[in-house]
């Protein structure tokens, strides 16, 4: 039983068709990278995952929280926008730029979800802040501001912020992309130890040594539909498409 | 996309934008009654109904005027008239402060009962009002400088410039007599000033003003034969015929008995003219003239610099009382201005269709007219409409909703400051509309506003001068007053000024200190002698 399913993902900004009908299924606990060069709809496919950029067409369903279109003249209603946001809360998103709020402190980065979204009491919710802050090794720093920390303390810290939904997925894009090399690390160790604690994660990234050393499955996607789905030592070392063969190349 | 973008509909999940909206302009509601019921309350009178009378107590000596030796007090021989004929009639009689231009709209608003303040009984006047018996009858007397040798008459000064006070009889007669140009002011201190500073050539005034203003005034000299005849008149709605009757009654009583002619003397104001109307011929019996000679020992004595000094020292508690009214209104205007220009803002960047439109069009219908034009229709108009706000209330409204306008335009530009990734991070966070606009967007957003808001709020203080027009005795009008009574615009100014200084120095401060404790990050420095400054933002 898979717990995300997409059908026949279509997604278009004005003439441009960024997503040409995707079809996936990821297991619950697994860890799969999104590859691809850039402009390729990788990120499109994350972001309209969770529905932060509204699908044309088909269906997508996380965990039991579905959201589908029959096509994209279909009118968005309100009935839709709630169950995009109902979608969102049952995944967690963690940016390129991190994207932490810098009039709060990482604390209070980590609790406002918990306590204005889903109306958890404060106290709850901050034990549930300290333990996860915790967890990515921020504890000491929970009381910093964000322009206070380093790229890679927030990243970890945008982790934490997006665990504290205790979603049923976590989605990164491009999580490393912006971080110094050697504060790279630090950020895919804690995803490494998410993926032992059993999180379905969904990475676009262009981290291959991650990609190749943590990942239960590699997506390899060009002109926004996916060319190739293997384990990483299949896909690295044997590629069955000429398409992903090329791309790799570049890399290896 | 469901990511806010500016003038799209609002989804449903947007519940807590429309909390906000109803919050807010609950609580404007809730300000509003409060306020009318404040000032409707404040109205409740006693077992004897006072007569509420009405004068611009900065039309200075003899009519109406601050008490040089007790600054604060008010007095004048209109003031012993009204109290006197009040007392006849068993009421006491309360004292209004108006304008003199907005005197008869403001009776009409029912601000007041009558009008007592120099008002000449003209026929164009008695078309819209109803006029006592005269009260105090005299005559248009010409004043130039000292070493002026053209002028002897009212012939004389054709083709020259002649001062007078706006809509006065003066005025009138000067323009009947044809060639002469007319510079008119509101008061007439103001009148005498310029004309001792060659800005005019001539001042044709009522004779009492120019016995107070110009005889004491060793630059000026009196010259010519009486002009014209003037008789006040007390003035009021000509529906309030039973008191028509009655300070008729009272007046008759006052003449025949004395006791006018004995304030008139006092005032050094008893003239042939009155003799003849009220019967009077007897040689005069008070002598000197107390009332006159106080007010020239006191106002009109070249000062010592001592003397200026502990003069500005009784200024102090009264331009404090008014700093206080001035703030008062300000303050409250403000907080009207930062919630409703919040509000508007939010309804201009997320709202429906129709309801951006709405706050588009009155974003620039207010910014696009006058405040004083804006003061005047709230107070002078609405009453029309049934709705009679105290000039306090209408201040606040006036002001407020002014510069509500260009708070929403502040916060807008405050809210597209903030970077969309910001708001979609807080929907990826599972947030609403609502709440990522509340807690993610406003309070970035404020950072931002704080100094235009600040600087708004000081240009909101200097503007609040402008409400002395609707009634409201603050800085600026007891400037005027202070000023007028002592001939000291210069001194008397900088010590406004000095007042509106200090009134604004603690919000710039203060507006510095939000800032630096809104700032993320911010890291600061203290230097020995210099307030703490950002160093570093993120």
């Amino acid at each position: 039983m898979s717990i995300v399913t997409l059908r026949g993902l279509k997604k278009s900004f004005g003439t441009h068709e960024v997503l040409k009908g995707i079809d996936l299924d990821v297991e619950p606990g697994d860890l799969v990278c999104f590859i691809g060069r850039s402009g390729c709809g990788k990120s499109t496919l994350l972001r309209t995952l969770n529905g932060l950029e509204v699908l044309d067409e088909g269906t997508i369903d996380i965990a039991g929280h579905s959201l589908s279109r029959g096509s994209k003249s279909e009118p968005l209603d309100e009935r839709f926008h709630r169950k995009a946001q109902d979608l969102r809360q049952h995944c967690g998103m963690v940016f390129q730029d991190f994207r932490l709020f810098p009039h709060m402190n990482l604390l209070e980065n980590v609790v406002l979800a918990q306590t204005v979204g889903r109306k958890i009491p404060r106290d709850e919710a901050v034990a549930i802040a300290e333990s996860l802050l915790g967890k990515v090794g921020l504890l000491a720093h929970k009381d910093k501001m964000p322009a206070q920390l380093s790229g890679g303390q927030s990243q970890r810290g945008a982790i934490a912020r997006a665990l504290a939904l205790s979603p049923a997925v976590m989605l990164y894009d491009e999580p490393t992309s912006a971080l110094d090399p050697e504060l790279v690390d630090e950020v895919l160790a804690v995803m490494k130890a998410l993926d032992q604690e059993g999180m379905t994660q969904l990475v676009v990234t262009h981290e291959m040594r991650f990609a190749r050393d943590a990942s239960d499955f590699v997506v390899y996607m060009e002109e926004g539909a996916i060319v190739e789905i293997a384990p990483p030592d299949v896909l690295f070392s044997s590629p069955k498409d000429d398409r992903t063969r090329q791309f790799l190349r570049k890399f290896l | 996309m469901i990511r806010p973008a500016p003038n799209r509909g609002f989804d449903g999940s947007a519940n807590d934008f429309w909390k906000m909206i109803g919050l807010v302009f609950a609580a404007l509601i809730g300000l509003t009654l409060l306020a009318t019921v404040w000032s409707l309350s404040s109205r409740e009178a006693g077992a004897a109904e006072p007569i509420r009378w009405a004068a611009d107590t900065e039309s200075g000596a003899p009519l109406v005027f601050q008490d040089p030796k007790n600054p604060g007090n008010i007095i004048g021989f209109e003031r012993e008239v009204i109290e006197g004929a009040a007392k006849r009639l068993g009421r006491p009689a309360t004292l209004v402060h108006n304008a003199w231009d907005g005197l008869i709209p403001g009776l009409a608003r029912g601000n007041y009962d009558v009008i007592v303040n120099g008002l000449e009984i003209t026929d164009e006047r008695k078309k819209e009002i109803a006029f006592s018996d005269p009260y105090f009858i005299t005559y248009e007397q010409l004043t130039v400088r000292k070493d002026e040798s053209r002028i002897q008459s009212l012939e004389d000064c054709r083709g020259k410039k002649v001062g007078t006070l706006k809509f006065s009889l003066a005025q009138t007669i000067l323009e009947k007599f044809g060639g002469i140009e007319i510079v008119t002011y509101e008061a007439e201190p103001t009148s005498y000033e310029d004309l001792k500073n060659g800005r005019t050539d001539a001042v044709l005034l009522d004779a009492p003003l120019a016995i107070y203003n110009a005889k004491p005034n060793p630059a000026l000299k009196l010259v010519g034969a009486p002009v014209g005849r003037i008789e006040y008149g007390i003035g009021m709605k000509k529906s309030d015929t039973a008191l028509l009757a009655d300070l008729n009654r009272a007046l008759g009583e006052m003449a025949k008995d004395g006791e006018l002619r004995k304030i008139y003397e006092r005032y050094a104001l008893w003239n042939p003219l009155m003799a003849e109307k009220f019967g009077d011929k007897r040689p005069g019996t008070i002598d000197p003239p107390d009332m006159y000679e106080y007010f020239l020992n006191a106002s009109h004595r070249e000062r010592t610099w001592e003397d200026r000094a502990k003069l500005y020292v009784t200024f102090i508690p009264i331009l404090a009382k008014g700093a206080l009214t001035t703030l008062h209104i300000s303050l409250f205007a403000m907080v009207l201005a930062v919630a409703f220009g919040l509000a508007l803002a939010l309804m201009r960047l997320y709202g429906p269709k129709p309801v951006s439109f709405a706050a588009l069009l009155y974003i620039e219908l207010i910014r696009g007219t006058p405040l004083l034009i804006q003061l005047f229709f709230i107070f002078y108009a609405l009453p029309y409409a049934g709705l009679k706000l105290s000039p306090f209330v209408a201040a606040v409204l006036g002001l407020g909703l002014n510069y509500a306008a260009y708070e929403a335009e502040n916060y807008r530009g405050g809210i597209a400051g903030v970077p969309k990734s910001q708001s979609e991070a807080g929907l990826a966070l599972g947030l609403s509309h609502g709440q990522t606009i509340r807690h993610i967007v406003i309070p970035q957003a404020l950072r931002i506003v704080i100094p235009p808001i600040t600087n708004d709020f000081i240009s909101l203080l200097k503007d609040s001068s402008l409400v002395s027009v609707i009634t409201m005795v603050e800085l600026t009008k007891l400037y005027g007053q202070l000023a007028s009574t002592y001939y000291d615009f210069l001194g008397t100014g900088v010590l406004v000024a000095a007042f509106y200084l200090l009134l604004g120095l603690p919000f710039v401060r203060l507006a510095r200190y939000v800032e630096l404790r809104l700032t993320p990050g911010a890291v600061t420095e203290t230097k020995p002698g210099f307030s703490k400054r950002i160093l570093f933002r993120a």
